[in-house]
Order: structure tokens, then sequence, then C-alpha cells
């Protein structure tokens, strides 16, 4: 190699350790690589000389060429990760810092309870009908044979409303969902099988009752249904709303005017811990019976053909003791800090494949 | 109804457990509300004597007593600063450890005053029996030294207290529970015989029945000569041992028969009764002394006894002070009756007498009682106060009350689900004195003993006014049979115990069930996630708020204020969700949680009906945070909620109209209603009118919407075409307009849509701009257009042609320039 071709060498590999940045080091490539580089000359001159010279020049340019060229490469590859270090240094955070929140709302207990009840009994091939908050006399109480001077209405601490024409008698704020079979019966043919859950009312207002609360009614018109297909529904929902398959039932001779017999229904649990399923205390949860033959003929059905089962649950009353909740009043307040410890999350299905 | 262990037994010849009995109750439908034995809180209190009795050394007002109790306590030093402590009384000893309940204490040995004291002696106050508190108990000389306090005083002896159901007036009774008992097998009825009284005078009072309708029956007697006092100890122990106040021998023994039997009974000093005749007459409107010393304004319905004088007795639920006996009676007129429950349920719910003759005589008592009770009351005036009985004086007649029922044994399995053999299901009723009165194969005839009246009545029809005559008569007929036969069903279950009968699965019409929730009702499950997603919490209110507040909400008529409220911020049904979310937010900003942002799904209440709202609110601002501060909520949070919700709903915003006449409790320049079509008002979103929140005491800007889901469509069911999935690259191009004062955004908007539909794939606006060089009131709006080619990549000119179609519509529509 000629010396001006290692002269040439030595100057290029130390102006590329010189080089700092991407600008002094593509100036260099383009000084000798470049198409009117020091290098791409020497090349260029190649022409003008002997077969032998060429050759013997040619071959040393060549080498030079490949050498530089890596060299370039190399300290280009080089310059580009120290620009990116300095930038990805220059760019660190303090990433303790938080996040926006997204901040997700909650579901109130009382719907999702709704929503596992339909579930549940959804699959038992129940539907979910629905009927007025403010009611008729009629459709709470004589239709469910309560008569006016019936004990069990005095029972009922009834809210009223002024009647909606005159002489016919006051409203009422329904104070249990039964209304709603009634509803039921006079719109649909039999074969019927629905729940309602909704909002009640009674003029109670205490520690353990609210002026509102929800109840889900229940009713099955068919033929031939009799009271052990109505314990067989109650226990099968009972346990596995409360995820209990062993659940301890019992079922006590009763009285509600709408059905008989009637029956109230208890489940195990133990009074000292509020353990469900544990203990050997009873806590009655439900009420039910056989639909009475007047309520039927209320409806215009015949009671020799067609009979079935109805019941009443709390939803409040089921919700404290699912999810153990102490306070009933609570549910209404709309405290934001009782919401935020036992509401649901939307994205939490209720689904009976998932367990409800 | 309590009644103790030993007054069943009384009735009830039976070997088994307190538990075993607790446990039938409650099978049988007589629910055990509590049991309590008076003789668990008297552990340890003992029967003693005090041999010696001296005045302490160191105080004056202490003695120091030699006590004897027995077993193990044959000579205890006990001090005592009780004034009646003496040698020779026999006294209650509590040895250490006992634990006295009126004082909430446990007794320690110690020293009082120096001297040793290993006990106390106890007042019946300090027992928790009573206020005596005048020095220590004195007991007769007969007792046995050692008994336990609560043996000697016959204390141990279990209360129950049942709930009794409407339909079981017979169970009023400590009677007729043992007659439940022993159908269910728990033991024998003991036969109940009643001694005539013969009468030697005819009774100087008489009734009149006025009001037949009401009291069908009444009897009575007059006994002469009694002295009245004090009951004897067992008949006081009875009565206290239920939680009842001796009053006086006779009217304990009405209180006695009346828990007893079932059977209600009056009592009235013969010698204040105005005149010879007693009658049964409807009120005038008068005011009447009670016994219980209530004044009651009667009403022209009511039922009463009057004398000569006036009324005496609202009949069936309470007597009059005029004419109780006291301890200076001599003569005393019994009352026994029938009176019609109804009546007495309505009379006694209008004014608030509650009394223990009124819950037996409104569920009705046992007709057949009226008489034979009478006697038996006779027969304890004579025994326990002495005099004469004159003749029993009646009026009217009792009504027939035998019935029957068939029974179709079949259907214990066919209806109650059970396996229960003919002669089983025959000899429960017969225990529970139903009489087989014809046998036929598969069915018997039952004869209804008197005192079930719940059992084969009359059908007290009420149908649906609009029904078919055919159908209505063809279920009306049935009833009155399939009843009767229902209630002996519930008779032979409740009695054999429904535990038997085995559960069984409710038959599936499909192997899978069909979905639980109409497509109008599942959309409510969605809105209620996307809310909760969107960050708002689920809050349940009350139906009804204050009418105040509803009238700042613009909804308060009459008709939907309560008649009855329970308090007045109770008194108003709701006219929308948002007054319970204002409040709620209120609430929780007291507590320092004022970023709430809550929503309700549920009803609302308007002159036109119950509506379904949801209804959402956020207040507070944005949570600071590095590079961001905090910001007031705007109404944009609460239209982008709405708009969200009905975007769930399938209603895109294109297919709505914004207009700005929100209803009165919005902030009029800052909300909008939101419709499809010029009709349909979907919703409404906004800052409420800051006169509303001032109102409710709230300075802060709160941010809200409702959707009225019942204007809210169904999305129609049909098959969707697939998607038109272009080729071709979308172009963009952005407009500025400036739009004269008035214009709105949507209408350019929508112009721009409709300029080319089958290229303009989407008009957004991503400016608003005034000021500057523009006229005053003038906006500009930036508007994004976007086009999707189908077929072929636009050419330049083609572009060009749309962007003149867009300008002219828009200029058209509007009359907005395009901005140069």
């Amino acid at each position: 190699m000629g010396d001006d071709l290692e002269a040439l060498r030595s100057d290029t590999l130390e102006a590329l350790a010189q080089a700092q940045d991407h600008a002094a080091w593509d100036a260099i490539r383009v000084g000798v690589l470049g198409k009117s580089g020091r290098l791409t000359r020497l090349l260029k001159e190649l022409g003008k000389m002997s077969p032998e010279e060429r050759k013997e020049r040619g071959q040393a340019l060549n080498r030079l060429r490949d050498a530089l060229n890596s060299a370039v490469e190399a300290r280009g590859q080089e310059i580009a990760d120290a620009v990116l270090e300095a930038r990805l240094k220059s760019e660190q955070v303090d990433v303790t810092l938080p996040a926006p929140a997204l901040s997700l709302g909650l579901l109130h207990p009382i719907g999702r309870t709704v929503e596992e009840m339909t579930a549940i009994f959804g699959a038992m091939g129940f539907s979910v009908a629905e009927g007025p908050d403010i009611e008729s006399q009629w459709h709470n109480f004589s239709a469910l044979n309560t008569p006016d001077h019936h004990p069990a209405r005095t029972e009922h601490d009834t809210f009223y409303l002024p009647s909606a024409q005159e002489d016919s008698p006051a409203r009422v704020l329904r104070t249990q969902t039964s209304g709603v079979q009634i509803r039921t019966m006079l719109t649909e043919a039999p074969p019927i099988r629905v729940i309602a859950p909704g909002r009640t009312y009674r003029a109670d207002h205490d520690a353990t009752h609210s002026p509102m609360f929800h109840q889900c009614e229940g009713l099955v018109i068919d033929k031939g249904i009799t009271l052990g297909h109505l314990k067989g529904c109650l226990i099968e929902f009972l346990r596995v709303f409360f995820d209990k398959p062993d659940l301890p039932v019992r079922f006590r001779a009763s009285y509600f005017p709408f059905t008989e017999p009637s029956m109230e229904v208890d489940i195990g649990w133990s009074r000292q811990t509020g353990e469900i399923g544990g203990g050997t205390d009873w806590l009655e949860v439900l009420g039910s019976g056989m639909v009475h033959p007047r309520v039927l003929a209320n409806c215009g059905l015949d009671p020799a053909i067609w009979q079935g089962f109805a019941f009443g649950m709390g939803i409040e009353r089921l919700t404290m003791l699912k999810n153990g909740i102490p306070d009933l009043r609570s549910f209404y307040e709309s405290d934001l800090r009782w919401l935020r410890h036992y509401g649901f999350s939307a994205l939490s299905s209720v689904s009976l494949a998932e367990g409800v | 109804m309590k009644f103790t262990l030993s007054w069943l037994r009384e009735h009830l010849d039976f070997t088994v457990s307190l538990d075993a009995i607790l446990a039938k109750l409650n099978a049988i439908g007589l629910e055990v509300e509590s049991v309590e034995n008076p003789a668990d809180s008297l552990k340890g209190f003992r029967v003693a004597k005090i041999l010696e009795a001296h005045r302490h050394p160191d105080a004056d007002r202490l003695q120091v007593c030699v006590v004897a109790a027995g077993g193990g306590y044959e000579k205890v030093q006990v001090v005592c600063g009780a004034p009646n402590a003496r040698a020779g009384l026999h006294v209650i000893f509590a040895p250490p450890g006992t634990y006295i309940p009126g004082s909430d204490i446990t007794i320690k040995a110690g020293k009082i005053r120096g001297q040793e004291s290993g006990g106390m002696l106890c007042s019946l106050r300090e027992l928790g029996l009573g206020a005596e508190s005048d020095g220590i108990a004195e007991l007769p000389e007969t007792v046995v030294l050692g008994q336990a306090y609560a043996d000697y005083a016959r204390l141990d002896d279990p209360v129950i207290d049942i709930s009794i159901t409407p339909n079981r007036g017979d169970a009023l009774s400590v009677r007729g529970i043992a007659r439940d008992l022993a159908a269910a097998g728990l033991g024998h009825l003991k036969p109940w015989l009643v001694e005539t009284v013969e009468g030697h005078f005819p009774s100087p009072i008489t009734w009149d029945i006025q009001y037949d309708s009401a009291c069908p029956f009444i009897a009575g007697r007059l006994v002469r000569g009694v002295r009245n006092g004090p009951s004897p100890d067992w008949l006081r122990q009875r009565l206290e041992s239920i939680g009842l106040k001796p009053i006086s021998t006779l009217v304990d023994i009405t209180n006695f028969l009346t828990f007893d039997l079932g059977r209600p009974l009056h009592v009235f000093d013969a010698g204040k009764i105005g005149g010879t005749t007693l009658s049964l007459t409807r009120a005038a409107r008068e005011t009447f002394r009670a016994l219980d010393g209530r004044d009651l304004v009667l009403g022209t319905d009511d039922l009463v006894i009057v004398d000569s004088a006036g009324v005496q007795s609202l009949a069936g639920l309470i007597g009059g002070e005029a004419t109780g006996v006291s301890d200076e009676t001599v003569d005393v007129f019994i009352e026994a009756a029938l009176f019609d429950p109804v009546r007495i349920a309505l009379t006694g719910r209008r004014l608030g007498v509650h009394t223990d003759a009124r819950q037996r005589f409104e569920r009705g008592i046992d007709p057949a009682l009226v008489l034979s009770g009478l006697e038996a009351a006779t027969r304890l005036v004579l025994d326990l106060c002495g005099g004469e009985a004159s003749d029993v004086t009646s009026a009217g007649a009792i009504p027939a009350w035998q019935r029957d029922a068939w029974l179709r044994f079949d259907r214990l399995s066919t209806l109650g689900g059970a396996d229960i053999g003919e002669e089983e299901a025959t000899r429960i009723l017969e225990h529970l004195g139903f009489e087989v009165r014809e046998r036929e194969a598969g069915r018997s005839l039952f004869a209804v003993p008197s005192w079930r009246n719940d059992v084969a009545t009359g059908v007290m029809l009420d149908q649906a006014p609009h029904l078919d005559p055919d159908q209505a008569q063809t279920a009306a007929a049935s009833v009155h049979a399939i009843e009767a036969e229902n209630d002996l069903i519930e008779e032979v279950l409740r009695i054999h115990g429904l535990d038997s009968v085995p559960p069984l699965p409710l038959p599936l019409r499909t192997a899978i069930a069909a979905p639980a929730v109409t497509p109008a009702q599942k959309r409510l499950g969605d809105l209620r996630r996307l809310c909760a997603l969107r960050g708002l919490t689920e809050t349940v209110g009350f139906s009804f708020v204050s009418h105040e507040d509803a009238l700042l909400f613009g909804g308060a008529p009459e008709g939907l204020r309560l008649l009855n409220p329970i308090a007045s911020d109770l008194n108003q049904m709701r006219p929308t969700p948002l007054i319970n979310l204002v409040r709620a937010w209120q609430r929780n900003a007291a507590r320092g949680l004022n970023d709430a942002a809550l929503f309700e799904l549920g009803p609302c209440f308007l002159a036109d009906g119950q509506k379904l709202v949801l209804a959402g609110l956020r207040g507070g601002e944005t949570p600071r945070r590095p590079g961001a501060r905090a910001q007031a909520m705007t109404l944009w949070e609460a239209k982008a909620d709405l708009m969200a919700a009905l975007d769930a709903l399938k209603l895109p915003a294109e297919a709505l109209s914004v207009t700005a006449d929100a209803p009165g409790h919005y902030h009029p320049g800052r909300s909008g209603v939101v419709r499809q079509g010029p009709k349909t008002v979907l919703g409404c979103f906004g800052e409420l009118h800051p006169r509303v929140t001032r109102a409710m005491g709230i300075d802060s800007t709160l941010v809200v919407f409702e959707i009225f889901l019942h204007a809210v469509p169904l999305p129609k069911v049909k098959r969707r075409q697939p998607p038109a999935l272009s080729a071709f690259q979308p172009i963009s191009r952005d407009f500025a307009f400036i739009v004269a004062p008035g214009v709105e955004a949507q209408s350019v908007l929508k112009a721009a849509r409709g300029a080319e539909r089958n290229l303009i794939s989407d008009v957004s606006l991503f400016d608003v701009y005034e000021g500057g060089s523009l006229e005053a009131g003038h906006r500009s709006l930036g508007i994004e257009v976007t086009l999707q080619p189908v077929k072929a990549s636009l050419t330049d000119d083609e572009i060009e042609a749309v962007s003149e179609k867009i300008i002219a519509a828009v200029a058209k529509a509007t009359g907005a320039q395009l901005r140069r």
C-alpha cells in the first residue's frame, strides 16, 4: 500500500474517532466515500493507469475501501447508540408518579341481588314481570283475598295516596309485590311462571324497617303443580343463591291470605357468627304457599283446573345475609363509603356458568 | 300469645321436653317468638332463715345476721342494711357468686365496716321481680331452708310467646294450643267440662239487641253479694307469668278465661248500671271514657252497650270506666257475647284500641263456647268471690256454625305433594275436632268443629271487573268446594309435618330455559353497567321526597302527595330521581366527599303516570394531578354521559337533535334537551339551575342528566347488512365556516354530512373560535370531513367537487361562509 493510501486510512480512522455526532460522522463519510470523496477520487484515477499498476493499485484501493466502509459503519452505529443513550437518559421520569385515574363506579347491591335472582329463577323457566308502585287497593289487597277488614291489612301499615277519581277508594303504595301476580294472571294465559322484583312500601321506619324496601314475588300456575314443586324450587334457589349445596332449609306452616297451605321458609345459620348454613339456628327468609283458589277465581282462572304456588322474599334481607351487611337503612343513604365497600363491579357478570 | 309450660299442662298431658314442644309449635304454624324461663335469672338464690341479728358495732343502720340456708350454708354471717331484718325471719339468701339481676352486680364475700359478710339477703326488687324495696322479702315460715327460691316461688316455668296468624283465633287460647299439640302427637288433650251453675233468681238486668248485624247473640247473668278484692295466688301468678297485671278477682277471672279458653268476657258493676236493660246499639257521635282512661270518639257504625245513662261499653273492645268493677262491687253482671268480627276489626282499627278481647273477637271466637264460657266464669266468681247467681239471660240466637267439607284423599298428593294415607289424614282431622260425617271411596265428608271459623267458610270473591262473565262464573263456581278441601289439606299437612313432603324439581318446558328478561328489561342492565364503567356509582333512593324539593323540580301534584306520610321530608312522590341524587351528593359533601358521581335507574311519578328514568349527577372537580389542574364539572360531562347512554341504546348522536329548552330545574343557558325527531324527548342534560341548588343549600355547580326510558324506542330487529369495507384509503379535509349568531353547530354538521352521502363517512367539529377579526357574535367553526371512496381513489378534481358541494350545502342551510 502506498503512503497516500496509508495516510488516507489513518486520517479517516482518526477523524472517525474524533467524530461525536451524526453530522461530523456524515461529513467524514461523504468526504471519504462520497461521490467526490478522497477514496472515490483515487478509484476514479485508476483508469489512467497501466494495467499492471491498475491491478496492484486497484486491489489495494478495494481493500482500503472495504476497511473504511466497515470503520465508518461501525463508528456510525457507535454514535447512533450514544445519541440514543443520551436521549433515553434525558427522557427518564419518576415512574412512581400516579397515572391519570379512570375511576370506575360501582353497582348497588340491591340491583346485584335482583340480577342473581333473575339468573337462578330464569334457569328454572321464570321470566321477569313488572307492575306499578302505586296500586289500587283491589290489586294490592282485595284481589289477594285481603278484604278491607282483614287483620292482615292492619299489619301492613299502608301508605295512601288520593284516589284517581272521585268516589273511588284511595290508592296505595304497594305493600307487597303480590299485586303483580294479579296483573300477570289477568294478562297472561297459564301456564305462568314469573318473578316480580320491585319496590314496596310500608309506613314504618326504625332500625329494622324502612318505609321503602324491595321484594321479589314469584308465581307458578300450571296443571299438576304441587307443594313438592314449591319446596323443590325454593330449596334449589336458596342453595344456589347462597352457594351452599347442603344449606338446611325448613318449611313451617304459616298463613297468608293469598295462599293455602302457606309456609314460611327458614334457612340454617349460626346466630353467633352469622354464618349461613352453619350453626343450629334458623332464620326466616321467605313466605310461600299454594295459590289460594279465591285469588285464582278473582282473576278468572278456574281453581278446579289450575293450581300453583307463589312466594315472596325481601331482597334487602337476602342481600344482607349473603353479603354480611348489618344495617338495612344504609341501603338508601347513598353514602359513598358504604357504596364503595358493598358495591359490585360492573365487570363482574351474573351468570350461572360463573356462579352467582 | 304468651303462656307458660305449667298452664299448658292444665290442658295437655305430656312427657316430652320443652325443646320438642317448641319445635312442634314452629312446625305446625304456631311460630315461637321467644322462650324465657324466669328461673334462669334466679340461679343461686336460696330460701333461708335469720337465726340471729345484732346491731353492727360500727354502723347504726347495719345489722350483723347469722343465716341458715341449708346445704353448706348452715351458719353464715351476713351484714344487712334492711330495717326489717330480724331473728326468726324467713328470707331470700344470695351466696357469694350469685348474680343479682335487679342491681346488676355479682355478690362477693367480704367485710363491711370490719365485719365478715358471706352473702346477701335480698328484696324482690333485687331479684328483678317487682317494685317492693322496703327492706328484704319476708317469706312464710313454712318454707324449706336451702330450697332454690325459683322452685319455692314456682318460677321455674318457661314462658313461651308464639305469634298467632290472623286465621287462627282458636289458637289464642291455651286450650287451643294444647289441642293442636295433641293432634300433632305430643300428648293427650285433657277433657274440659264445665259445671252448670243453677240460677236462683231471674237476672234483674236483661239484653236488648238493636244492632243485630253486629251482635247476633249475647248472654249474661248477675251474681249478687260478691266480695271483690285481690285474687288468690294461683290466679295472680297465672296472669303475672304472662305479663298481665292482676287487678281484682272479678277482672282477673275474665282475663284468665280470655287466655285459658279464648273466651273474652266483660264484667259490669251492676250497681252502677242505670235501669234494667243493656242495649246493643249503634253509637251516636259521642265520647266514651274507656276503662284505660282514654276518651274515644265513637261513630254511628260502632257497636256499643248502653244503659239508661249512656254508653257503658265499646262492645268486644273495651269496657267503660263508669260501670267498671271495684273492691266495692257487690253485684256483678257478667257478659258473654258473639260480635261480628268485621265490625270489631274496623272499630278497633279506627280508634286504635288494641285489647286482648279485640284480638280474639276480630278473628272470630267459638260460637259454641258462649254459654259454657259464661258458666265457667260464674263458677269462678262463686268460688273466689262468693255470692249467688241469677238465671242466664240472653238475646238473639247463636248463628248456625255447622259446616261440612269433603276431602278427596288423593288431593293430599296432587296438591299437597305428600304421601299421607286416608287413615292418617282422618286421624289428624279427628284429633283437631273434625268428625267424619260420610265416607265414600277415596273421599270423606268432615264436619268442622265450632272453634275453627277459618275452615270451609262462606266464600267472598272480589273478581276483576272486566272478566268474561262465563269465565268468571265458571271460576267462581269451583271455589267453595276447592277451598274447603284445601282447608282440610292444610290442616293435615300442617299437623303431619311439611318436612315429609318430598321436594320435586320444577319441570322445565324446554331443556334450556328461555331468556328471563325482555329486551326492554335487558337494556336496563346494560345501562347500569355503562354508567358504572363511566365512573358513576349506583344509588337507590326513596320514591318519596319532600314536597318542597319536588316543587323545585317542577312536579308536586296533590294527587301524588301521600295522605299519611311517615315524615314531612318523605311526603311527595318524586318527579325525578335527580332529587335523591342531589341530596345524596349533599350528604356526601358534608362528609368531605364532594366529588361524588352518582346515578339511579328508578321510577319517577308524574301526573300522567309512573315512568322509568335513568338519572346521573356529577359534582365537585376533576382530581388534581401533576400537569393537570382540578377542573369544575361542566355540562359537557353530563352531555357525554347522556350521549354514551343513548348510544348504548342504539341511538347514535347523528340520529338525534339537541334543543336548548330544558325544564326549569336546569340552567337556562347551559342545558339541552335531546330529541328524536321534533316531538320525542329522550333526555335532558346540563347544569342544575343555580336557584335550585341554592334553595337546597348547595353552592357548587352540579351537572346532571336524565333519560326518559319510556320514550326510548327499542331497536328494530332486522337482519343487518355486512359492513362496506372499502379497499381505498379515506381522506379528510378541514373547513372553517363563519356562522352568524344563533346558528347552531349541529346545523352546520348536519348540512355537511348531507352534502354527499355516498362519499362522506364522518363529519366532526374540532374547533370553535370567536373574537379577533370576526364580527361580534359570529363564530368560526372548524369541521373535519372524512371522505371514504368506494370504487376508486379520489382524484383532485373529485375532491374539489365534493368540497364545493359541502360549502354550498352548509351555506344554503345556515348562511355560513367559508373562512378563507
